[in-house]
């Protein structure tokens, strides 16, 4: 009986233990990445680099002393999986990362809203999640494809202003479908007189871009976009190169940074490269900085492969959840912010990883500069590298705060390119 | 549509039809034989594939010339054939053949799952390319627009070479009538001396070999990822259940056809590309059930 009744005075002292916010033991943080299927070419590499990430960060002291576990959900199981595990694993987290898949991250942002828990939106690119709903719980600690693909468009019309006729190339999936759509409505209301040639979605996973090669000789466009990604870009730039269509069509490819090192000698100079944001591992902002630096070299010798962009995104989140806690704590005088002080520390946040410091707008959506670069062989590497880089502003690249993408796109014109602040380097 | 166009959809169509029908031979081969639907046949397929990119790639980076990817395309696909598809009829199939189909179709399921998990663990999740082969062997131009040797001459010859040598083993060789006997009927077969369990071991074992020969020979020409298996084993069933199960002939005609809708439909409608190897096994089946070669039978139990 005793026994029992000590048991319930403990269980319900519980919440007033959790109301004081003590410091916890360890700051638990889910993250859903992809460690199967296609999408691991990104997920896994984003998984290293936060292990690599969050034991220096230990090391350090963590985050006002607590340490950091990072607890992974695969985002490759299904959503049923995932959705199970999120709803799981948030139970005990402070905070969740997630997802690579925009539309994971239409399924868990507003799950994290019921269940209450913050959520970074650290890799997914759809535009759509802050356009048509407001989150309280949720943020997203880097771009979107709006910025991605006007950053594309703009570096396009700046580097080959003459160009007349396009095709593309996408996978048939949601990502391929709007990439498209945002990229062809840019085109259309700055640049109206280029044709269109052809537009081609082979499946998602397609092994074979035979057909399509072939048809695309026969068309000769002069610009062929493709925002394909993983095994799909590989496969489609490996055979594009094996057949000499890459000598007569400048190809687009805004997510060939993820793809530059396992592409080696098959990805010519001249056509055009994008990163999903400011990544690269020679950035010419960053690279003499010592912690880039360290940064690039660790994850070269853990791994043996350089960083790509879904590495720096994760290490985005990690310093957006930094940055966060550190601000929670400093304004609030506390040891531990409570979660309403850690959503109240996230508005307006600006933090930096291995980019440019990046900015949460009011409707929580990051705002992150843009790197394009046009691919060249120097010999020094065994695969391309960039030159004739720019770096665009990314707060210019995004429609204003409840302005839907598409329709701000529209009322863009032929002087939106020059409007657009760049900074340009040679390489 | 002119001529030109007509004729370069041919080709894509040619060539794609002929590496899908080499895997789908191995499958239909084992099913004619063996009355069984080897689900585990796409990962052969896939690890033939990434057994020829490992050992060309180690093969060359020891400075040997590129033509050697040639015979280690072989070599890997009988490795695979023996050292999987052996041991995979002898330990596993050889107890179930007694058993419901839908049973036997879940362990060769099964073992599907396992070997996928198999080539992550060995070869990761990251892609592979190795294209040495096809890059020795130079392109060639037609109408304007450059083709692969590889592609466009000789992996139709291989098919053709492999269609035609396979009908020639099974109709004119010793082992060949053994096999075809077995088929037949294999407990008469049996009671006139034929050791069934060695015909339906070799069987297997051929079928795994061709499986990972797709598997190589597919190797130059795209990436080598994790679920390359699974797509092929879909598309290869589609094949040989629109030819008629078992029907070898059948499957290199519905391959080709098949080839051909998908290279047509990316020239005339492409949205409609990725349907097209389903539209066709849905027609046929619809008006023939038992495939456009196949003949009803009646249920092995």
């Amino acid at each position: 009986m005793k026994k029992l009744f000590v048991t319930t005075a403990l269980c319900a002292a519980l919440p007033f233990g959790a109301f004081a916010q003590d410091k916890p033991d360890t700051l638990k943080v889910g993250m859903t990445t992809f460690l199967t299927g296609s999408a691991s070419v990104f997920g896994v590499p984003a998984r290293d680099a936060m292990d690599l990430m969050v034991a220096s960060l230990n090391e350090a002291g963590g985050i006002n002393g607590v340490p950091v576990e990072v607890i992974y959900i695969d985002e490759g199981a299904g959503a049923e999986a995932l959705t199970s595990e999120f709803r799981r694993v948030s139970g005990e987290a402070e905070v969740m990362l997630s997802a690579i898949s925009s539309g994971n991250c239409q399924t868990l942002a507003p799950l994290a809203e019921d269940l209450q828990v913050p959520n970074l939106m650290w890799d997914c690119g759809t535009q759509r999640i802050f356009e048509e709903n407001d989150y309280k719980y949720v943020f997203r600690t880097q771009a979107n494809a709006t910025a991605e693909m006007m950053a594309a468009v703009v570096y396009l019309l700046k580097m080959k202003p003459d160009f007349q006729t396009i095709a593309v190339v996408n996978q048939d999936y949601a990502w391929g479908r709007d990439s498209w759509d945002i990229f062809s409505t840019a085109l259309k209301a700055m640049k109206p007189e280029v044709e269109v040639l052809g537009e081609f979605f082979p499946k998602f996973g397609s092994p074979d871009f035979s057909t399509e090669i072939s048809r695309l000789q026969a068309l000769r466009p002069d610009v062929i976009l493709s925002t394909s990604w993983g095994g799909d870009l590989d496969t489609f730039v490996q055979q594009a190169f094996q057949r000499g269509l890459m000598n007569s069509s400048t190809f687009v490819l805004p997510l060939a940074e993820s793809s530059l090192e396992r592409l080696g000698s098959s990805l010519p100079a001249g056509h055009v490269v994008g990163a999903r944001g400011d990544h690269y591992f020679l950035h010419p902002e960053r690279r003499d900085d010592e912690d880039f630096k360290t940064f690039v070299s660790d994850f070269k010798e853990s791994t043996g492969s350089i960083p790509i962009y879904s590495v720096f995104h994760a290490a985005q989140a990690l310093e957006a959840m930094k940055a966060a806690y550190a601000r929670a704590i400093e304004e609030n005088g506390t040891d531990w912010p409570t979660e309403d002080q850690l959503l109240a520390a996230f508005e307006g946040l600006e933090f930096q990883a291995y980019g440019r410091p990046i900015t949460l707008r009011e409707d929580n959506q990051g705002i992150e500069a843009q790197l394009m670069g046009m691919s060249v062989q120097t010999g020094d590497y065994p695969f391309a590298t960039l030159e004739d880089i720019m770096i665009f502003d990314g707060a210019q690249l995004l429609p204003p705060v409840g302005e839907t993408s598409i329709e701000w796109i529209k009322g863009l014109d032929a002087s939106f390119p020059d409007s657009v602040e760049a900074a340009s380097y040679d390489n | 549509m002119n001529l030109t166009i007509f004729l370069l959809a041919l080709f894509d169509g040619i060539s794609y039809a002929a590496l899908v029908f080499i895997v789908a031979l191995g499958l239909t081969l084992i099913f004619g034989v063996m009355r069984i639907l080897n689900v585990a046949h796409g990962s052969l397929y896939a690890i033939g594939a990434y057994a020829t990119a490992s050992l060309t790639s180690y093969v060359l980076a020891l400075g040997f010339a590129p033509v050697l990817a040639f015979p280690l395309m072989l070599v890997s696909a009988v490795l695979v054939g023996v050292l999987l598809g052996g041991p995979i009829e002898w330990l596993l199939l050889r107890r179930i053949y007694n058993k419901p189909e839908v049973l036997q179709l879940l362990v060769t399921f099964a073992v599907f799952m396992i070997l996928e998990d198999v080539q992550r663990l060995v070869w990761g999740t990251q892609p592979y390319f190795q294209a040495s082969a096809l890059q020795a062997l130079g392109n060639v131009t037609v109408f304007g627009v450059t083709y692969t040797v590889y592609q466009l001459i000789l992996l139709p010859v291989l098919a053709v070479t492999l269609l035609l040598g396979l009908r020639f083993f099974l109709r004119h060789t010793v082992i060949g009538k053994l096999i075809l006997a077995t088929t037949e009927d294999r407990e008469a077969a049996q009671s006139i001396g034929i050791d069934a369990d060695r015909v339906f071991l070799f069987t297997f074992v051929v079928g795994a070999v061709l499986a990972g020969l797709g598997g190589a020979l597919a190797s130059p020409t795209t990436s080598i990822l994790p679920g390359m298996g699974a797509d092929m084993i879909v598309l290869s069933f589609a094949v040989i259940a629109t030819a008629g199960l078992g029907q070898i002939e059948g499957a290199a005609i519905t391959a080709l056809l098949i080839g051909l809708g998908r290279s047509f439909a990316v020239y005339v409608w492409p949205e409609v590309a990725v349907l097209v190897p389903y539209l066709i096994m849905v027609l046929v089946l619809l008006v023939r059930p038992e495939g456009l070669f196949g003949s009803p039978v009646a249920r092995k139990i």
